[in-house]
C-alpha cells in the first residue's frame, strides 16, 4: 500500500473522462460551485471570517475541543453524527482507535439494538396496531432511521445506505411483483426475526459492509430482489433479458466508458436462468425466495467480451454444459469485481461519499486506494481504513452536502429525541427527496448540490421546525443555565448543541436580532421557551447546517 | 458555442451575483417579464417511452411479426392517417385525450427523433438529451442556457421544475430553476406561533441572504433557501388554482394543474418541467390489458393533456403555450421473452399547443429486420433516427422562444421541413 502521505494533491487535472457518470456528475457540478467563487472572492465583499462562537464547545465531557473535532468530523461521515457521549467515548481512545473501532464493530451488539425499538430513552416509532418491520415498508423505514440514530456500529449503518445508494433497488417494482408484504422482507427483512429465514437486500448489505466486494456482488447478483428489480427472472435463452447485463457493468461495477454494446448481449447471456424460487410452506409464514439457478433455460455457447474475463486475458467465457453453466456469471463477475477501472470507480465512489464534494480526488489517491482494494481481494474494509487515515479525510471536513436521511438523522441526535418519532420524519424525507428503498432509479439519488432545490431546502427547513417545536420544552431545560443574555443563549446553549461551524458575523448577528426581537432579553420561560426551540431552528435550517 | 467544463464553472459565479444577489427588483421583473406571456412546458416520459406502442405502424406486417404478443391490434389504434412515406399510422387507444388534441389540429407529431449513435443508458441519454450534447454532457442544460440570456435581473421563477430535483436541463451556467413538487407543500414552518413565526421567517430570510464568498458551496446552499424563501407566496398563489377542468388526482395531472395555475395567476414562468415515468418497460409491458403499465401510462398521458389543453382553452392561454414530449430514447423493436422491450435508438417527439401545426412529421421506420434496411440500426433491431432531436429544440427556440438557437445549441441544427410552430 502506499503511503497516504505521500498523497498531497489535492485537486485532479481537469482532463476528466467525457463519458462521466452520475456520481462524477454530482461531484463536477458541486466542484464547478467552489471553483466559480475564485473570482468572485477576489472581485471583494469577502466576509471576515470572525467566529463570534469561538468558545462554542460541549459543556458536557472533559475532553478538549481539540480532541472533540476530528471525532465529531469522522462521526459525521462514518456515522450518523455522535451524540456527545459517543464523541466523548471515541474521542478517549485516539483518531486511530477510533477509526480501528468503527471499522472492527459487534456485529452481535449492533443486532441487539433492535431489542431497544419502543423502549424508553430512544427515540420512537409508531404504529397503527403491531411494529412489523420486517413486513411493513413504513416500518422498515422507521426502523432503519432508528437503526442510524442508535447503533452501536454506525459505520455499518452508513455502508449499508453507500450500497442501498450503488444497487439502487426500489421497493414499488419488488412489491408488485411478490406482494407489499414479500416486498419488504425482500428489501430488509432480517433472518432470525423472519418465519421463513428470508434475507432482505439491505440486511445483506449489513451483513456483507465491510467485507468483500466480489462476495457482495455475487450475492447481490443472486439476491431475489435484484432478479426482480432488474429483471434477471425473465432472462432466457431464448429471450435473453438486457436489464442486468447492461446495469451491473455501467453502475455496479467499472461505469459506462469500459464496455461496448455487444458486451452488454454478451452480459445477458451469461446471466440466463438466474432466477429465485420459493421454498418453504406458502400456506404460512414460514417460506422464503431464494436463488435458484435454472439450467433449462441457460444460453450454453461461448460469450465474448472486449475485456478480460480471466487472469491470463482470456476474453471468452467457454461454451459449458448448461448443469454448469452457473460458473459463466461467477466468472463474469469475478472479472468486473477485480477489474482495475471498478477499483478506482468505487475509489471515487467513496471519495465522495466520505471525503470531499467540493474537491475531486487526485488520481495518487484513488490510485492508492484502488491498489489497496486489489491488493486486499476487494475487502472493503481496508479501503475504508485508507480513506478514514488520509490526510485528505481529516482536512475535508464540511466539505460533503448531507444527503436528506444524513440531515435527518444528525439532527435527532443532536437537537433531541425524547418524545419524537422517526415515523414524522418520513414524509419530510419524501419532500427532501429521498425515501429510503425507493431510489429514484438504479444509478441512485442524484448527490451534492442535486440534493438542494428551493423545494427540498424548503423541507429541510420545515423538518428543522417540525423537530425543534416538538423538543421545545427539553430545548428551553436545556437553555436555562445560557439564559442571561442572547450572547450566551445562542453560544453556550445552541451553537454548542450542534456540531457545526461557527456561523459568520451576519448569521450570527442575525440570530441575535432574532432572540431580541419582541421585546427586551429578560430570559424569561417564555422567552426562553421561544427562542431555545427558534434558534435550533434557524441553525439547523441554515445553509452550514447542510454539510457534514 | 460549446459548452465546456470550463464554462460552466467560470459561469456558475454569477449564478450568485445574478440570480440570487438581486431580490429586492424581482416583483417589477416578473411583470416586466410577464409582458410576454409565451411559455414551453416540457413533458419528459421517464425510462425510455416505446415509440412503436404510441404512434403505431399498424400496416407493418413486421410490427406484428416482431411483437406477437405485445403489438396493438390494426383495429384498435386511433388513426391519424398517413406520413409523407404513405405509411398509415395510429395513436395508442388508451390516447383518446391526445386524439381530441389532435383532432382540433394542436398536436404535431414528430417520428424517428433521436441522434446518432444513441446511447441505450438511461442516464447518459438523459444527460445528453438535457445537455443537447452528444460528446459532451458535463456542461449546462439547453434550457438553463436559455434562461441564462433572459434580460437580468432574472426571475427566480423564470423556470419551474415540477419535480423534486432540478432536472439537468433547467440547470444553466448562471440560472438554475427551483423545484416546487406541489405549491401547497411550498410554505414556511416555524416551530413557534403568531408574531413569533413571523420572527422567524424574518430571520431564516436574513440568515439564507448571507452569501459566504469564501465557502461557495455554502454559498449555493444558501442562495437556494434564499430563492426558496423569495419565491413562497408567489408560489402560495398558485396553490389555491382549481382550474376549469377536472385533473385526475395524478402526479402528472396535479403537476400540470399547477403549471395551468402558474399561466393563470401570472407568475411570469418561462419553461415548466413536467415529468412522468414508468416508461422502462423492460417486462409485462402491458400494452393492451386494460390495467397494464403501458397502457395506463398511455391513458394517463392522453387524459391529463387533455384537461390541460382544455384548461388553457378555458382560460384564453393556449396560444401562449407549447408542450414539448419527449424520452431520452426508444425502445428495441422485438419484443423479448418477458412480454416486454429492451433499450432502443430512435423516439417520437411530440409538440402540443395553440400555436401548434398539427400533423405528422418526419417518416417511419420500415420495420423490417434486413440488416440492410436504411430506416433501422443496430443490425435491424432499432429504429435509426430521422430526425435530430436538437432541430426540433431548435424549431422551439427560434420559433417559440423567440431565441437563437444556434447559440444556444453550440451548432446550427435548424431544420425547415420541421414547421410545427
Amino acid at each position: 500500500m502506499n503511503s497516504p502521505s505521500t498523497l498531497t494533491e489535492t485537486v485532479s487535472s481537469p482532463t476528466v473522462d467525457p463519458m462521466v457518470d452520475r456520481e462524477g456528475l454530482a461531484l463536477r457540478r458541486a466542484a464547478a460551485v467552489i471553483a466559480a467563487a475564485v473570482p468572485a472572492a477576489c472581485g471583494g465583499g469577502v466576509e471576515s471570517p470572525t467566529s463570534p462562537s469561538s468558545s462554542s464547545t460541549s459543556t458536557s465531557t472533559a475532553v478538549s475541543a481539540v480532541a472533540r473535532a476530528p471525532i465529531e468530523h469522522l462521526l459525521r461521515r462514518a456515522g450518523f453524527s455522535g451524540s456527545p457521549d459517543e464523541v466523548t467515548s471515541f474521542a478517549r481512545m485516539g483518531y486511530t482507535a477510533a477509526v480501528d473501532a468503527l471499522l472492527n464493530y459487534d456485529v452481535v451488539a449492533a443486532q441487539a439494538i433492535d431489542s431497544s425499538i419502543r423502549t424508553p430513552g430512544y427515540v420512537g416509532v409508531i404504529a397503527t396496531r403491531e411494529f412489523t418491520p420486517n413486513t411493513t415498508i413504513g416500518d422498515a423505514r422507521q426502523r432503519w432511521l432508528f437503526r442510524m440514530v442508535h447503533s452501536p456500529a454506525p459505520l455499518q449503518e452508513k455502508m449499508a445506505m453507500f450500497w442501498h445508494n450503488h444497487f439502487a433497488t426500489g421497493y414499488n417494482k419488488v412489491a408488485g411483483v411478490v406482494g407489499a408484504s414479500d416486498g419488504a422482507r425482500l428489501m430488509d427483512a432480517r433472518p432470525s426475526q423472519d418465519p421463513g429465514g428470508q434475507l432482505g437486500q439491505i440486511e445483506l448489505f449489513r451483513q456483507k459492509a465491510v467485507g468483500s466486494f466480489t462476495d457482495l456482488l455475487t450475492e447481490v447478483s443472486k439476491h431475489p430482489s435484484m432478479a426482480i428489480w432488474l429483471d434477471g427472472r425473465l432472462n432466457t435463452r431464448t429471450s435473453p433479458q438486457e436489464n442486468f447485463g447492461r446495469e451491473i457493468m455501467e453502475l455496479f461495477t467499472f461505469g459506462v466508458a469500459n464496455y461496448v454494446e455487444a458486451d452488454v448481449y454478451a452480459a445477458a447471456r451469461v446471466f440466463t436462468g438466474w432466477n429465485y424460487a420459493i421454498t418453504g410452506d406458502r400456506t404460512t409464514t414460514n417460506y422464503s425466495y431464494n436463488f435458484v439457478f435454472n439450467s433449462g433455460v441457460h444460453e450454453t455457447t461461448a460469450k465474448t467480451f472486449s475485456f478480460p474475463i480471466y487472469a491470463n486475458g482470456d476474453k471468452t467465457i467457454p461454451a459449458r454444459a448448461a448443469t454448469a453453466g452457473l460458473q459463466d456469471g461467477i466468472d463474469l463477475i469475478n472479472a468486473l469485481a477485480t477489474h482495475p477501472e471498478t477499483a478506482k470507480r468505487l475509489a471515487r465512489k467513496l471519495w465522495t461519499f466520505f471525503v470531499s464534494e467540493t474537491r475531486e480526488p487526485s488520481t495518487a489517491w484513488v490510485d492508492s486506494l484502488a491498489a489497496t482494494y486489489l491488493s486486499n481481494g476487494t475487502q472493503m474494509r481496508p479501503v475504508l481504513r485508507a480513506l478514514f487515515l488520509s490526510p485528505e479525510f481529516t482536512e475535508s471536513q464540511y466539505q460533503r452536502y448531507a444527503w436528506p436521511v444524513e440531515f435527518v438523522v444528525r439532527s435527532i441526535k443532536e437537537i433531541g429525541y425524547l418524545g419524537y418519532s422517526v415515523n414524522d420524519s418520513l414524509t419530510p424525507l419524501v419532500n427532501m427527496g429521498q425515501t429510503l428503498y425507493e431510489p429514484p432509479d438504479v444509478s441512485g439519488w442524484d448527490l451534492g448540490t442535486w440534493w438542494f432545490s428551493t423545494g427540498g431546502m424548503l423541507a429541510r427547513m420545515n423538518f428543522a421546525a417540525a423537530l425543534a417545536g416538538n423538543q421545545k420544552f427539553a430545548l428551553r431545560d436545556a437553555a436555562t443555565a445560557s439564559r442571561t443574555t442572547p450572547d450566551l443563549l445562542i453560544t453556550n446553549f445552541a451553537l454548542a448543541r450542534l456540531t457545526m461551524k461557527a456561523p459568520d458575523t451576519a448569521v450570527y448577528d442575525a440570530l441575535k436580532t432574532y432572540v431580541n426581537a419582541g421585546g427586551t432579553w429578560t430570559g424569561s420561560d417564555t422567552q426562553l421557551t421561544n427562542k431555545a426551540g427558534g434558534l435550533i431552528h434557524l441553525l439547523a435550517g441554515s445553509a452550514d447546517y447542510q454539510f457534514v | 458555442m460549446k459548452s465546456t467544463r470550463r464554462d460552466f464553472i467560470r459561469g456558475g459565479v454569477s449564478a450568485f451575483t445574478v440570480t440570487f444577489a438581486a431580490p429586492a427588483f424581482l416583483s417589477d421583473l416578473a411583470r416586466a417579464q410577464g409582458a410576454n406571456r409565451r411559455n414551453l412546458v416540457i413533458l419528459y416520459l421517464s425510462g425510455g417511452n416505446d415509440a412503436l406502442s404510441t404512434l403505431i405502424p399498424y400496416t407493418d406486417s413486421f410490427y406484428y411479426s416482431r411483437r406477437p404478443t405485445i403489438a396493438v391490434p390494426a383495429g384498435s389504434v386511433l388513426q391519424v392517417g398517413t406520413d409523407g412515406s404513405g405509411k398509415a399510422l395510429g395513436l395508442h387507444p388508451r390516447l383518446t385525450g391526445l386524439k381530441q388534441i389532435w383532432d382540433q389540429g394542436h398536436l404535431a407529431l414528430i417520428q424517428r427523433t433521436g441522434y446518432n449513435n444513441s446511447s441505450r443508458s438511461h442516464f447518459l441519454g438523459t444527460d445528453i438529451w438535457g445537455t443537447a450534447n452528444i460528446t459532451n454532457t458535463t456542461g449546462s442544460g439547453w434550457l438553463g442556457r436559455y434562461l441564462d440570456q433572459l434580460p437580468s435581473p432574472i426571475d427566480p421563477l423564470a423556470g419551474w421544475a415540477t419535480v423534486g430535483t432540478v432536472p439537468h436541463a433547467l440547470i444553466g451556467n448562471f440560472v438554475t430553476a427551483p423545484s416546487i413538487p406541489s405549491p401547497s407543500g411550498y410554505a414556511f414552518q416555524s416551530p413557534n406561533t403568531g408574531t413569533e413565526a413571523t420572527y422567524s421567517r424574518t430571520a431564516m430570510t436574513s440568515i439564507a441572504s448571507h452569501l459566504p464568498t469564501d465557502r461557495p458551496q455554502v454559498a449555493f446552499v444558501a442562495g437556494t433557501a434564499q430563492a426558496a424563501m423569495g419565491t413562497l407566496d408567489k408560489v402560495n398563489s398558485v396553490a389555491t388554482y382549481t382550474g376549469t377542468t377536472t385533473y385526475a388526482n395524478n402526479g402528472l395531472a396535479q403537476a400540470l394543474k399547477a403549471v395551468a395555475g402558474a399561466m393563470v395567476r401570472g407568475i411570469g414562468t418561462k419553461v415548466f418541467w413536467v415529468q412522468t415515468g414508468g416508461f422502462d418497460t423492460h417486462a409485462g409491458q402491458g400494452v393492451n390489458q386494460a390495467n397494464g403499465t403501458y397502457a395506463t401510462n398511455m391513458a394517463t398521458v392522453g387524459d391529463s393533456l387533455l384537461s390541460f389543453h382544455n384548461d388553457l382553452q378555458n382560460q384564453g392561454l393556449l396560444g401562449d403555450t407549447c408542450v414539448l414530449l419527449f424520452s431520452e430514447f426508444g425502445r428495441r423493436i422485438t419484443e423479448n421473452g418477458s412480454a416486454g422491450t429492451d433499450h432502443g435508438a430512435g423516439g417520437v417527439m411530440m409538440a402540443m399547443g395553440g400555436a401548434v401545426q398539427g400533423g405528422l412529421y418526419g417518416t417511419a421506420a420500415s420495420l423490417n429486420p434486413d440488416p440492410a434496411n436504411p430506416t433501422l440500426e443496430n443490425n435491424g433491431g432499432d429504429v435509426r433516427f430521422e430526425t435530430d432531436f436538437r432541430s426540433v429544440y431548435a424549431r422551439v427556440i427560434d420559433n417559440w422562444l423567440g431565441a437563437n438557437s444556434a447559440t444556444l445549441l453550440g451548432g446550427d441544427f435548424r431544420k425547415s421541413s420541421l414547421s410545427f410552430i
